[in-house]
């Protein structure tokens, strides 16, 4: 039983981030390669991952969306940062680790993780 | 806290329900678990995403890809190619969506780019099972607003300001008829909401209540606060089991997180909602007549004077709204009176919801501003005419309404135009019918149906509808006269003066409408005795082209009445046009295109 | 036929319902909404029983059966064959599915088949417009249909 306008508020706090992943977002994407190479390489961790990690810091303008494969099969699991105004980002051989510091550093504090980047490790 | 990287969207509207959406669900959640991914993707059954025509329609997100027609066979490929491995299964996309090689979301796609969704905002984006989705979505905060910062006098004041006409059909002012109640003495007020949804192609409300039952409730529950009556009633036809049972359930959660009930949000007021069924009564719609039935009497309307906002349900001062009007309430408190006022027209504001159905390439629900011409909602949102074929007129307004010619269509559409053109906005339907459709039937159609539903209170819509259809199934059984003609246009004058309630006093419109703009056609039936668009069986014959005819005798065999003649393999086959029933199963039936009808 | 229906327990949950909605304002409706549901019709048997229990004159509630289109005096068959004959679905020849329904069965709107199986009744919109034209089979829906389709259809039951 609700009684004051700040419980509504609360649960409306919840409730939004449920039903965030619906809405189009401007801001920030994340590209996870998940074809049968990238999944059997460990994409699926990585991708929970982001997922999670986004949620649980509020990251309103993150989406985590998948797609096909990147095409350089060997370095996955691999991952695209868009973000607007900026060049993309490829992070290869990622790990449910190496993602959340990705999310902490690139995403938040917009400091790209070079020693992960496909740069760094070709 | 539940967490998930995908959400796969499911149209739970009457619509995709009826071509099967309910055993898609079924299937995806096996398929989901045989990929061992049911706990990372969420499958949401919503409310209608309007464009019925592409049902079931299925919708992931966070993409927002657009699969369209959707089988139960496909789902195991949209599981493992899209939701496994992030492969957009193109074959199975809406048709518009790809555009320039590029698959474009949602929201680009023609049907929606032109619309601008109010009152169906939610419908199709969340659960409406779920109080929390609608919440999420800024539900029940524009109550909160209502109780804790307005006086009844500002949201009255606000609704009045925004512009919002009745949606239900006749575009009275809201504000004024909230206030009339407001300022109706009476111990006990009622507010009720009008779900009789009868207009025959029109199903608008049934979709915001299939998709976002929630939003009337609160609006209810804000009206009830600016007239000052703690009692809703929602009456609602039993021929909508869908929505029917989401506002059941959206009640009951309602009542559980104390949205309805006592004290609501400790403001010390109260209001609470009933449902009430009708039971196949298309009078009923009628505002005066619905009283009638929520009371348990005969659904027939009363004499106005007094009107509802001063004697009401049991005598009592009461609001009554339809679902539309009130789905636009929440948005209005919560954005403000001047939002809503900045679309439209300079007398009709804010956005309407049609139905577009007939022969048109995208059936289904479009919200558009006021203003918007005809021509764009029928070429540009509905994607124009099938086949090929043309366009011959649009009818609005349902059984009360009339009929729009081509010339017409850019005209921009608000309430007071389209009654300049001889029809009404309705409550919303808008059907299309091209070259093949014969006006004089579509008007025999309405009236059959006012005759069929007039309540048999009042003489002139009693006896004269009866006779206006008597004298056009006269007409279409091509035994017309041209006096017809004149006495069909006599009586409808008089019915419309005449009747009681708006059941009759509109029940002339289609014929008025079509005698209007298609008088030729009338005359067509009367003097030549034929039908122009080939419709009106009595003045059919079918017959065989002996030119054309292999001599193969299907035609025979298909025929009902066995009165198709003929050798096969040697003489050409004749029909006894005095015997033939004019099925057109020998039409269908003939691989050579030999049969015609006149 | 009548008889089929008036049993014990239809009468039971009749009176179940009554009780549960006796005191509500306006309660005749919901009453007799349950009661065609529960029996299939509201005969004048079951009319009687809410006469006495409601305390409202059997004049009156026949006057409210009988001015609605969903009560019925007499049950439905088995198989209740809805055609919408909304405008959508006229528009798009829905009257020459309820001629060919008409035709296989040999029997008009509004009627029963003589073996209690089928009732075919053209109904009011029911919102499918999408699918129009569109019948209904109890609770299967079929839509976007063609007159050659009904054969196929009537035979599925």
């Amino acid at each position: 039983m609700m009684k004051s306008l700040d419980e509504l508020a609360k649960i409306r706090e919840q409730a939004r981030k449920k039903v965030d992943i619906r809405d189009s977002k401007h801001g920030i994407k994340i590209v996870v390669g998940m074809d049968t190479c990238g999944i059997s390489a460990g994409a699926r961790p990585v991708l929970l991952e982001l997922v999670a990690e986004v949620q649980k810091r509020n990251l309103n303008d993150v989406s985590v969306v998948q797609t096909g494969c990147i095409g350089v099969c060997r370095l996955e699991p691999m991952i695209e940062v868009y973000k607007e105004g900026e060049e993309k980002v490829t992070y290869v051989e990622i790990t449910a680790e190496k993602a959340r510091r990705i999310i902490e550093e690139h995403i938040v504090n917009g400091k790209i993780v070079d020693e992960y980047t496909i740069g760094a490790i070709e | 806290m539940e967490l998930y990287r995908a959400h796969v969207l499911i149209c739970g509207g009457t619509g995709c329900t009826s071509s099967g959406s309910q055993t898609l669900i079924h299937t995806f959640e096996k398929e989901l678990k045989k990929q061992g991914i049911e706990n990372e993707v969420k499958l949401v059954k919503t409310g209608c995403f309007g464009l019925c025509e592409a049902g079931p329609i299925v919708i992931v997100y966070p993409e927002g890809t657009f699969y369209s027609h959707i089988k139960v066979e496909d789902i195991s490929r949209i599981t493992e190619e899209h939701l496994l491995k992030g492969i957009i299964v193109k074959d199975l996309l809406y048709k518009d969506v790809i555009h320039e090689d590029q698959i474009l979301p949602i929201d680009e796609i023609d049907f929606y780019k032109k619309q601008k969704r109010i009152a169906l905002k939610n419908c199709g984006a969340i659960n409406p099972e779920n109080i929390e989705e609608y919440i999420a979505y800024d539900g029940y905060k524009a109550l909160g607003k209502v109780l804790t910062e307005m006086t009844p006098e500002d949201v009255i004041n606000t609704i009045k300001k925004s512009g919002l006409r009745g949606r239900g059909g006749g575009g009275f002012p809201s504000g004024i008829k909230w206030e009339f109640t407001y300022k109706a003495e009476g111990d006990i007020k009622y507010v009720a909401c009008n779900a009789d949804e009868g207009d025959p192609g029109a199903f608008m409300d049934r979709s915001v209540l299939e998709g976002d039952p929630h939003t009337v409730l609160e609006a209810m529950a804000i009206a009830g606060y600016a007239v000052g009556s703690n009692q809703g009633y929602i009456y609602i036809r039993a021929e909508y089991p869908i929505a029917v049972h989401r506002l059941e359930i959206a009640i009951k959660q309602a009542r559980e997180y104390g949205l309805l009930g006592k004290n609501i949000f400790g403001t010390g007021f109260s209001f609470d909602v009933e449902i009430r069924l009708g039971a196949g009564a298309f009078v009923c719609g009628e505002e005066t007549a619905l009283l009638n039935s929520i009371e348990g009497k005969r659904g027939m309307p009363r004499p106005r004077p007094p009107f509802p906002a001063i004697k009401g349900l049991w005598g009592k001062p009461t609001l009554l709204n339809n679902v539309e009007t009130y789905a636009n309430i929440t948005q209005i408190i919560l954005n403000g009176p001047e939002w809503f006022a900045s679309m439209g027209t300079e007398k009709s504001k804010g956005t309407k919801v049609f139905a577009l159905g007939g022969k048109i390439n995208n059936t289904g629900l479009v919200e558009i501003p006021m203003g918007t011409t005809l021509r764009e909602v029928i070429y540009e949102i509905g994607g124009g005419i099938p086949n090929g074929k043309k366009f011959k007129a649009v009818q609005t307004g349902g059984p009360s309404g009339g009929c729009i010619t081509a010339e017409y269509l850019d005209t921009p559409i608000d309430y007071d135009n389209l009654i300049e053109l001889g029809s009404m906005m309705g409550s919303g339907g808008m059907i299309i019918m091209d070259e093949d459709n014969c006006m004089v039937d579509i008007a025999r159609f309405f009236l059959d149906f006012t005759v069929d539903e007039s309540c048999g209170k009042c003489p002139p819509c009693r006896i004269g509808t009866k006779r206006m259809l008597e004298i056009l199934e006269k007409i279409t059984s091509g035994k017309g006269e041209l006096e017809d003609i004149d006495k069909l246009e006599r009586l409808a004058d008089s019915i419309k003066v005449s009747s009681l309630c708006g059941l009759g006093q509109t029940a002339p419109n289609p014929v008025l409408s079509t005698l209007r703009y298609f008088r030729h056609e009338y005359e067509a039936h009367v003097k030549e005795k034929r039908c122009p668009a080939g419709v009106c069986k009595d003045l059919l014959s079918y017959n065989v082209d002996s030119d054309l005819c292999k001599k193969c005798g299907i035609c025979a065999k298909k025929c009902p009445e066995g009165c198709i003649d003929g050798i096969k393999g040697k003489e050409v086959y004749k029909i006894d046009t005095k015997k033939c029933i004019k099925c057109g199963a020998c039409m269908d039936a003939c691989p050579f295109k030999a049969i015609s009808k006149k | 036929m009548i008889e089929s229906v008036l049993t014990k327990e239809n009468f039971d949950n009749l009176e179940q319902i009554i009780r549960e909605n006796k005191h509500k304002k306006g309660a005749l409706m919901p009453i007799l909404n349950e009661a065609q549901k529960i029996f299939g019709c509201v005969p004048m048997e079951v009319q009687k029983k809410i006469s006495e229990n409601l305390d409202i004159p059997l004049a009156e509630i026949y006057g409210v059966v009988t001015f609605y289109s969903q009560f019925t005096l007499q049950p439905k068959g088995k198989y209740a064959i809805g055609v919408c004959l909304g405008t959508a679905c006229y528009v798009k020849g829905a009257q020459q599915v309820v001629e060919r329904i008409k035709r296989e069965l040999n029997i008009e709107v509004g009627e029963t088949t003589p073996d209690g199986k089928f009732t075919l009744d053209a109904t009011r919109c029911i919102g499918a417009c999408g699918l129009a034209p569109v019948m209904t089979v109890n609770d299967d829906v079929y839509g976007r249909l063609v007159e050659k389709d009904i054969p196929d259809i009537i035979k599925k039951y």
